[in-house]
C-alpha cells in the first residue's frame, strides 16, 4: 500500500504551537504598527485605518489589509511587526499602540468570556459560515487541517452542523444576502457559543465596505468574542483566535 | 480593418448580428457587460476574444429604454450575462429563456439598483428571496437545496438538486448570497485603491486579478513594464496557478476518503503558499502587483528560489504518480461530470474546464503578456474527454508546465541587471480591456478611467462566472455521490462569480 508509506515520508512536519513557539509563527510579519507614535498628516492609507487619536499615530488592525503602503510612504514611522499572534477579545484591542481606556475594557471581558466558556476548555466543534469572504479566508481555515496545523491535535474538529457546534467562525464582510442563513445558523447552534470574526473584512469590511451590498463588517449584526485581522488571517492568527475563543491561552494571548 | 478600434454598433439587434459573424468567424465570445440607468441611457458592451487581442463591442440604448431583445436565444453563452445585467441594472431582455435572479434578486420596479457605470451611489440594496422562483415540479421529484451555509468549510452558493433518489435532473445554482457590490466599489477609487481591490475580487486568484487590473491600466498608459517586473509577475502567477491546483486534488483526494493523499497535497499547498509569503511578504501574493510593475523585487535569491521549487515539483510529482495509480480514486472521477466538448466551444468554456474538452485557448500562449512575451510560450495540456479525469489531469499537466515556466523565469532573472521595477505612468483616461490567464481560466477586466484619474467603470469577468453556467449540464448520468468529486474539479470561486 503505497500511500502508507508515502505518509511516512517528511516525518512529523506538524507545529508544536501553541506548546512551544512555532519558528513561522514567530517571524510572519502579520500586522503593522507605528514606529514612534509621530502623527502622520496625509494618510496613505486606503482603508482609512490609520489616526492621530491622542495626538499619537495608531493603526486599527481591523481595518488594516496589510497593503504595505504606509510602511513604503514613510518608512520611519511604519513598519512590519512579525508575529501571527494577532488575535484580540475586544474590537478596541486591535487599535495599536493601545488606548489607553482599552486594557480595563479588555480585562472584563476576558474574565467574562472564561467564566462562559469553562466548559469548552478542552475540545470544540467549529462551524464556518462565509458571509461575503473573497474566498481566501475559507483557504485558510482549510490550511488549519493540513499536517502541518493539524488542529485536531488540539481538540479542535470543523462540524457540518450546527446543532454540535460551539464555535461560529465568520468570514466576510457581511452580505446582506447571508444575514438571515448566519442568523438562522447561530439560533441553531447549543449555548454557550463562541463568535469569531475572521478576517478583516469581517471586522470591518475591509476595502470591500462601504457598499451597497454589505454591511460594515459582522459585528454589525452579531454579538463577536474574538477579532482576527489580516487580508486573510494566517492560519496561525486564526488558531490563535480559536485558542483565545477556548480560553487556553493564560495570559489572555498578549504575548 | 483594425481589430483593436473600439466598435460601435447602434442597436442590440445589430450586436447580435455582428457577434454572430464573428462568432462564425472563429472568435470567441468571451463576456456581454452592461452599464448605466435605463432612465439616462445604458450600454451593453459583448467582448469577443481573438489571436490579436480581445475586442469590445457596445451597443447604446437610448435614455428609457427598458426592454431590449435578448441574445441569448442565438447565443447561448450571454444566459448568464443578460441575468446578471439584469439583475444590476434592470434591463429586461425580451425572449430570454429564463430570467431568474442571479446576482441580485430584485422584483420589477420594486427596488433601486446598483447600475455600474452610472453616477452615484446606492443605498442599501437587500436581495429580496420573494423574487425568487418557486422550487420545482414533477411527480416523485423532491429538492435537496445544499446551501448557502455548506457541509464543510466552503463558500456561500445554494444548490438546489432536484432528484427522484439518485440520479440529478436538474441542478440550479443560487450564488446571489454572497453579492459584495465590488463593481461599484471600484467606482470609488483611484488606479492605485483599484488594484487592492482587484486582489480581493476572487481571493485564490489574488495575483491573475492583480494582473489584469494593472493590464487595462498599462494598456490605457500606453507603457510596458520592465522585463525583471515581468518576469516577477510570471513567477507569482504560476506559484498562484499551483496552489489552485493542488487545492484542487486536495479536494478531490479528500471526497475519495483518501486521507494521507489529502495530507501529502495539503503540505505541498502549505509549502507553496509559504513559498510565496517568503518571496513578497503575503501568502497570496498581494500587494506585489501595481500598476506599471511589482512593488519590491523578490525577498529570496535565485538559488534559494530554484532548490525550493526544485524540491517541491519533486515532491508533487511523486504523489500525483502515486495518485494516477491508485484504480479505486481513478474509478471515482473517470467518466464523472462529463462536459461535451460542442457545449464547451458553444460557451467557450475557459481554463482547465475548456482545455479538457477539447477548447485549447490559454492567454499566456493566444494573447501574451508579461514575461511570457520574454519566454518560450508554454506547452497546452489538452484533452477530449471533458470528465472530471480530463480536468484534473489537465491540472496536473499544467502544474508541470508552471514549474517549468517559474524555472525559465527565474533562471533570466538571475542573469538580468539591476533595473527599475516600475514604469512611471502618465496621466491616464479612458476605457481598456486587460487580461491574464487565472489558475481558473481567461480573465478579463473592462476599465474605464475619468479625466480626474478616478474609475468611473469597472467590470471584472472571471472565469468563475462563464464556467459555472455549464455545471449542471455536466450531471448526465452522473448521481449523488458524485456531486462533491464534479464540483471540486471545477475548481471555481463563488466570490468571482456573484462579486
Amino acid at each position: 500500500m503505497p500511500w502508507v508509506l508515502r505518509g511516512l515520508r517528511d516525518g512529523v512536519v506538524t507545529s508544536d504551537y501553541p506548546r512551544r513557539p512555532d519558528p513561522y509563527a514567530a517571524a510572519l510579519p502579520a500586522s503593522v504598527r507605528p514606529i514612534t507614535g509621530a502623527p502622520v498628516d496625509a494618510s496613505p492609507c486606503p482603508t482609512g485605518a490609520i489616526t492621530n487619536t491622542g495626538g499619537v499615530a495608531r493603526v486599527d488592525t481591523g481595518r488594516c489589509i496589510l497593503c504595505g503602503r504606509c510602511v513604503a510612504a514613510y518608512p520611519e514611522l511604519f513598519g512590519w511587526a512579525a508575529g501571527s499572534q494577532t488575535a484580540r477579545l475586544h474590537r478596541q484591542a486591535l487599535i495599536v499602540p493601545e488606548l489607553p481606556e482599552s486594557a480595563e475594557a479588555v480585562e472584563q471581558v476576558r474574565r467574562r468570556l472564561a467564566a462562559r466558556v469553562r466548559i469548552l476548555r478542552r475540545s470544540v466543534h467549529v462551524r464556518h459560515v462565509d458571509a461575503g469572504s473573497d474566498g481566501s479566508e475559507e483557504w485558510e481555515i482549510l490550511a488549519l487541517l493540513n499536517p502541518v496545523y493539524d488542529v485536531h491535535r488540539l481538540g479542535i474538529f470543523f462540524t457540518a452542523s450546527p446543532r454540535h457546534a460551539d464555535v461560529l467562525l465568520v468570514t466576510g464582510a457581511g452580505s446582506h444576502g447571508m444575514r438571515e442563513p448566519l442568523r438562522r445558523t447561530l439560533d441553531a447552534m447549543p449555548r454557550p457559543v463562541v463568535v469569531i470574526a475572521a478576517g478583516t473584512d469581517a471586522i470591518s469590511g475591509g476595502l470591500i465596505a462601504p457598499s451597497y451590498a454589505v454591511t460594515g463588517g459582522i459585528g454589525e449584526s452579531l454579538d463577536v468574542d474574538v477579532w482576527v485581522p489580516g487580508s486573510p488571517p494566517s492560519p496561525f492568527s486564526l488558531l490563535h483566535g480559536l485558542l483565545l475563543a477556548m480560553g487556553r491561552l493564560e495570559d489572555g494571548g498578549r504575548r | 480593418m483594425n481589430r483593436f478600434a473600439l466598435k460601435q454598433v447602434n442597436s442590440v439587434a445589430a450586436l447580435g448580428e455582428t457577434m454572430s459573424t464573428r462568432l462564425a468567424g472563429g472568435e470567441r465570445f468571451a463576456a456581454l457587460l452592461g452599464r448605466g440607468h435605463p432612465t439616462t441611457g445604458t450600454t451593453l458592451t459583448a467582448l469577443v476574444a481573438h489571436p490579436d487581442g480581445i475586442t469590445p463591442l457596445h451597443a447604446t440604448l437610448s435614455a428609457g429604454t427598458t426592454h431590449y431583445p435578448a441574445l441569448s436565444p442565438r447565443l447561448p453563452a450571454a444566459f448568464w450575462y443578460e441575468r446578471a445585467i439584469h439583475d444590476l441594472i434592470g434591463l429586461v431582455p425580451d425572449g430570454h429563456p429564463r430570467l431568474d435572479p442571479l446576482v441580485l434578486p430584485h422584483r420589477e420596479g420594486a427596488h433601486q439598483l446598483p447600475q455600474p457605470g452610472a453616477a452615484g451611489q446606492p443605498d442599501r440594496i437587500e436581495p429580496d428571496e420573494q423574487a425568487l422562483p418557486a422550487l420545482l415540479h414533477g411527480a416523485g421529484v423532491f429538492t435537496i437545496p445544499h446551501g448557502p451555509v455548506r457541509s464543510g468549510v466552503f463558500e456561500s452558493v445554494e444548490y438546489l438538486v432536484e432528484t427522484p433518489g439518485e440520479d440529478i435532473p436538474l441542478l440550479r445554482i443560487r450564488p446571489h448570497y454572497k453579492h459584495r457590490g465590488v463593481q461599484k466599489r471600484f467606482e470609488m477609487l483611484t488606479v492605485d485603491d483599484g488594484v487592492l481591490l482587484a486582489e480581493r475580487v476572487e481571493g485564490i486568484a489574488s495575483v491573475a486579478h492583480a494582473l489584469a487590473f494593472a493590464h487595462a491600466v498599462e494598456s490605457l498608459a500606453g507603457v510596458r513594464v520592465p522585463p525583471v517586473a515581468a518576469l516577477i509577475r510570471v513567477l507569482h502567477a504560476e506559484l498562484e496557478r499551483i496552489a489552485n491546483h493542488l487545492d484542487v486534488l486536495i479536494k478531490l483526494t479528500d471526497a475519495a476518503g483518501l486521507a494521507v493523499a489529502t495530507a501529502r497535497f495539503g503540505l505541498h499547498k502549505e509549502r507553496t503558499l509559504r513559498l510565496v509569503g517568503s518571496l513578497c511578504g503575503s501568502r497570496f501574493g498581494r500587494g506585489l502587483v501595481v500598476p506599471g510593475g511589482v512593488s519590491a523585487p523578490l525577498r529570496l535569491s535565485a538559488s534559494e528560489l530554484t532548490a525550493e521549487l526544485g524540491r517541491l515539483r519533486r515532491a508533487i510529482n511523486g504523489d500525483v504518480r502515486a495518485l494516477l495509480d491508485t484504480s479505486s480514486f481513478l474509478d471515482r472521477v473517470r467518466g464523472t461530470g462529463a462536459l461535451r466538448a460542442e457545449l464547451a466551444r458553444e460557451y467557450g468554456a475557459l481554463g482547465p474546464i475548456g482545455r479538457a474538452s477539447g477548447c485549447a485557448d490559454d492567454s499566456r500562449v493566444s494573447r501574451p503578456y508579461d514575461g511570457y512575451r520574454l519566454l518560450a510560450p508554454p506547452a497546452v495540456p489538452l484533452r477530449e474527454a471533458g470528465d472530471a479525469q480530463a480536468r484534473m489531469q489537465v491540472r496536473i499537466d499544467e502544474i508541470e508546465v508552471s514549474f517549468q515556466l517559474a524555472h525559465h523565469a527565474t533562471e533570466r532573472l538571475a542573469e538580468a541587471e539591476p533595473q527599475p521595477l516600475r514604469a512611471a505612468l502618465p496621466p491616464i483616461r479612458g476605457q481598456a480591456v486587460g487580461w491574464a490567464e487565472a489558475p481558473q481560466g481567461e480573465l478579463l477586466y473592462l476599465l474605464e478611467v475619468a479625466e480626474d484619474g478616478r474609475i468611473s467603470y469597472c467590470a471584472p469577468r472571471s472565469a468563475s462566472f462563464h464556467n459555472l453556467v455549464l455545471f449542471p449540464a455536466t450531471f448526465t448520468g452522473d448521481i449523488l455521490t458524485d456531486f462533491p468529486f464534479n464540483e471540486a474539479s471545477f475548481g471555481l470561486s463563488i466570490a468571482g462569480v456573484v462579486m
